[in-house]
């Protein structure tokens, strides 16, 4: 016979309830950061010296499952070259009615010249609006996205594109993690890596942060991690806040 | 015009206009207290359901989202108003008012305080004290459930019909363990005015009906009482998940939001009359403070409602709906049997204490036979082989085909 006091447990668990934070937030007003690898708006790289990642080989648009995007290469004109290659991307159009995000164009992508931005908050008042051709996707002269004026960016969204892609290894063979893996983008140089599952994780040059530290006041209490619970959790936490007198490169 | 005295003693210098102002004025505040905190009562019970979910709730209307109820009344109030074409058109705009009005005609006998004197007259702070009492919240709630079921049967539509059929039944048989538990108290009490219930547990916790009557038939009403309003988690009368809406689907516009507010006002005045039969009403500790003891009452009666407000909140938060055939069997199968026992033995204690030990043997054996009786029932074997006839079941084609031949189909 089970525990007849059992039955009581819910009601416990709903009272405790009242105490916790809630987990909504009221959208438009409060947002939530953004996790270290979201998939937003796609952007268009340059090399440092401003020329067009893109080299118009068309294989974003083989591999996309949702089939919105639409490339077409042109030779380079000899005189002023657009991109360091053979061709360029003459036509590049995205089709955000269709995207679905997956990345998987990042991914092919040979020269990292397709990557994408964390910024999701973004809409159209009409069909065309939401067809971002090379006028809108490649990045300015700084070497940052365009700010268009329907679109709401927020702090440090421009500095994480292509986030995932810097977190993953070749082939995932551990000896390469950490170790940079591709050319440099105009206007930021190249760009940190993100350690992957090691724990030397370089959060603050990436400007990630672990979920795993955000959430342990939403969890039950079976749920949050070790290092997170009662006393030592809080010390964890303070050790985490205080400013670092070294940074980690120069540990190393 | 004595009679009149004894029900009220505002009338005992005989009805003059005071009188009558006086009456007017109190039944204004009431339906004020109620009106007002029914708006109050949804946004509470919206508000801390939300906070169980680890939601934020309204929040938009008002400091704390205040005025959420406001607004959404707002707009059911001009939205279209519409009567299905299938529907039965005097019933269907009939039936809101019945589920109404009992709502606001039970909260008149709840007493909200003691007695003031203004001017030479005794107030009772109810807006009346009949001497049936408590016997019109009964009536009430039985017509109430007249609303409820025409509501559903004149929509012409058979989710509201089947949702009816449900409250018809559900309510019909909770109401038979309500009244005995009610009859327990006016037992004890002697009296079936909700003043005297009231008056006769001011001594003290100990005479609370909660603890001087057992804590069995506080439990039966509470739970009886949860399934007469039809809140969760006894709403299989409007189960979203069944029934759309169940008996309001077709309903819309102010007439869904009298529904609404009948809802909300009922499980107010059930909280309150549950702090009346069992807590004491307005009975609790009173300061000397000069001027303002009759305060002290009404702030214990309001506090006491809460509680029992939450508590509805609560178990909506917290119990899964129950299924229509385990709701009537915890109204038939537990609730009744325990009601009329517990009443039984109270009843044998009031007369003398051995009658009480022989009521309560009595009972004990009554109950054990029962349970046996239930056992028996549940394990019994239906099929062509057994002695008993099926019971709700249709035979299926498979079975009457096996019937026919010899024996197991291979």
């Amino acid at each position: 016979m089970a525990n007849p006091f059992s039955f009581f447990g819910g009601f416990k668990l709903t009272f405790q309830h009242l105490a916790r934070p809630t987990v909504t937030t009221s959208y438009p007003q409060a947002k939530r950061p953004k996790q270290p690898r979201q998939h937003g708006r796609h952007v268009l790289n340059r090399y440092e010296d401003g020329m067009e990642k893109c080299i118009g080989c068309e294989l974003c648009a083989g591999v996309c499952p949702a089939n919105c995007i639409y490339v077409r290469g042109l030779d380079n004109p000899p005189d002023h070259p657009v991109s360091p290659g053979e061709r360029y991307g003459y036509v590049y159009e995205i089709n955000y009615l269709r995207c679905i995000h997956c990345d998987l164009c990042v991914e092919a992508c040979p020269t990292q010249a397709i990557t994408e931005s964390k910024m999701f908050e973004f809409s159209f008042t009409n069909r065309s609006d939401a067809i971002y051709t090379k006028a809108e996707l490649v990045v300015d002269d700084e070497g940052f996205p365009q700010r268009l004026p329907w679109e709401d960016w927020r702090e440090g969204e421009a500095a994480m594109t292509g986030g995932w892609m810097r977190a993953t290894s070749p082939a995932g063979d551990a000896s390469f993690e950490g170790v940079v893996q591709w050319t440099g983008d105009l206007g930021v140089g190249v760009r940190a890596p993100e350690a992957g599952q090691s724990d030397n994780r370089d959060d603050v040059a990436t400007g990630s942060k672990q979920l795993r530290n955000v959430f342990p006041k939403h969890l039950e209490p079976q749920d949050v991690p070790l290092d997170q619970r009662g006393l030592q959790g809080a010390i964890n936490n303070a050790r985490a806040k205080m400013p670092r007198r070294k940074p980690k490169g120069e540990q190393a | 015009m004595n009679w009149i005295a004894t029900v009220d003693p505002l009338f005992v210098h005989g009805t003059t206009f005071a009188v009558i102002l006086i009456v007017i004025i109190k039944i204004l505040a009431g339906f004020g207290l109620l009106m007002g905190s029914v708006i109050l009562m949804i946004w509470f019970e919206r508000k801390a359901i939300s906070d169980m979910q680890s939601r934020i709730g309204p929040q938009k209307w008002g400091p704390f989202g205040l005025l959420q109820t406001l607004a959404d009344g707002m707009k059911l109030m001009f939205k279209e108003d519409l009567v299905p074409a299938e529907a039965d058109r005097f019933v269907f705009k009939l039936a809101p008012y019945l589920v109404l009005v009992p709502a606001l005609i039970t909260f008149s006998i709840v007493p909200i305080g003691g007695t003031i004197h203004v001017a030479g007259h005794v107030i009772q702070l109810q807006v009346a004290n009949p001497p049936m009492g408590i016997l019109l919240m009964l009536a009430m709630s039985g017509i109430s459930v007249y609303g409820v079921m025409l509501a559903g049967w004149s929509s012409g539509s058979k989710y509201p019909l089947l949702s009816s059929v449900r409250a018809s039944a559900q309510m019909i048989s909770y109401e038979a363990a309500l009244g005995m538990t009610i009859v327990t108290i006016v037992l004890a009490t002697g009296s079936l005015s909700t003043h005297d219930i009231v008056a006769a547990q001011g001594h003290g916790i100990w005479h609370w009906n909660l603890i001087r009557l057992g804590v069995v038939p506080f439990i039966v009403f509470i739970i009886a009482i949860t399934a007469e309003l039809n809140r969760p988690p006894f709403d299989v009368v409007e189960a979203e998940s069944e029934l759309v809406g169940g008996f309001h689907t077709e309903y819309s516009s102010i007439r869904f939001a009298i529904f609404f507010l009948a809802e909300y006002m009922n499980t107010i005045t059930m909280s309150a009359i549950i702090v009346t039969l069992f807590l004491g009403g307005p009975a609790g500790w009173v300061p000397n403070v000069p001027h303002l003891r009759w305060v002290f009452p009404i702030v214990w009666f309001l506090v006491k409602t809460v509680g029992f407000a939450f508590c509805y909140i609560w178990f909506r938060a917290s119990l899964p709906r129950m299924r229509y055939d385990q709701l009537m069997e915890l109204g038939w199968k537990r609730l009744i049997p325990l009601s009329l026992g517990w009443m039984l033995i109270v009843a044998g204690f009031l007369v003398a204490r051995g009658w009480g030990f022989l009521m309560a043997a009595l009972v004990l054996l009554a109950w054990t036979l029962l349970t046996r009786a239930f056992e028996l029932g549940q394990t019994r074997e239906t099929g062509p082989q057994s002695v008993l006839p099926m019971v709700g079941e249709r035979p299926l084609p498979g079975r009457i085909l096996r019937d026919m031949t010899d024996g197991e189909e291979s």
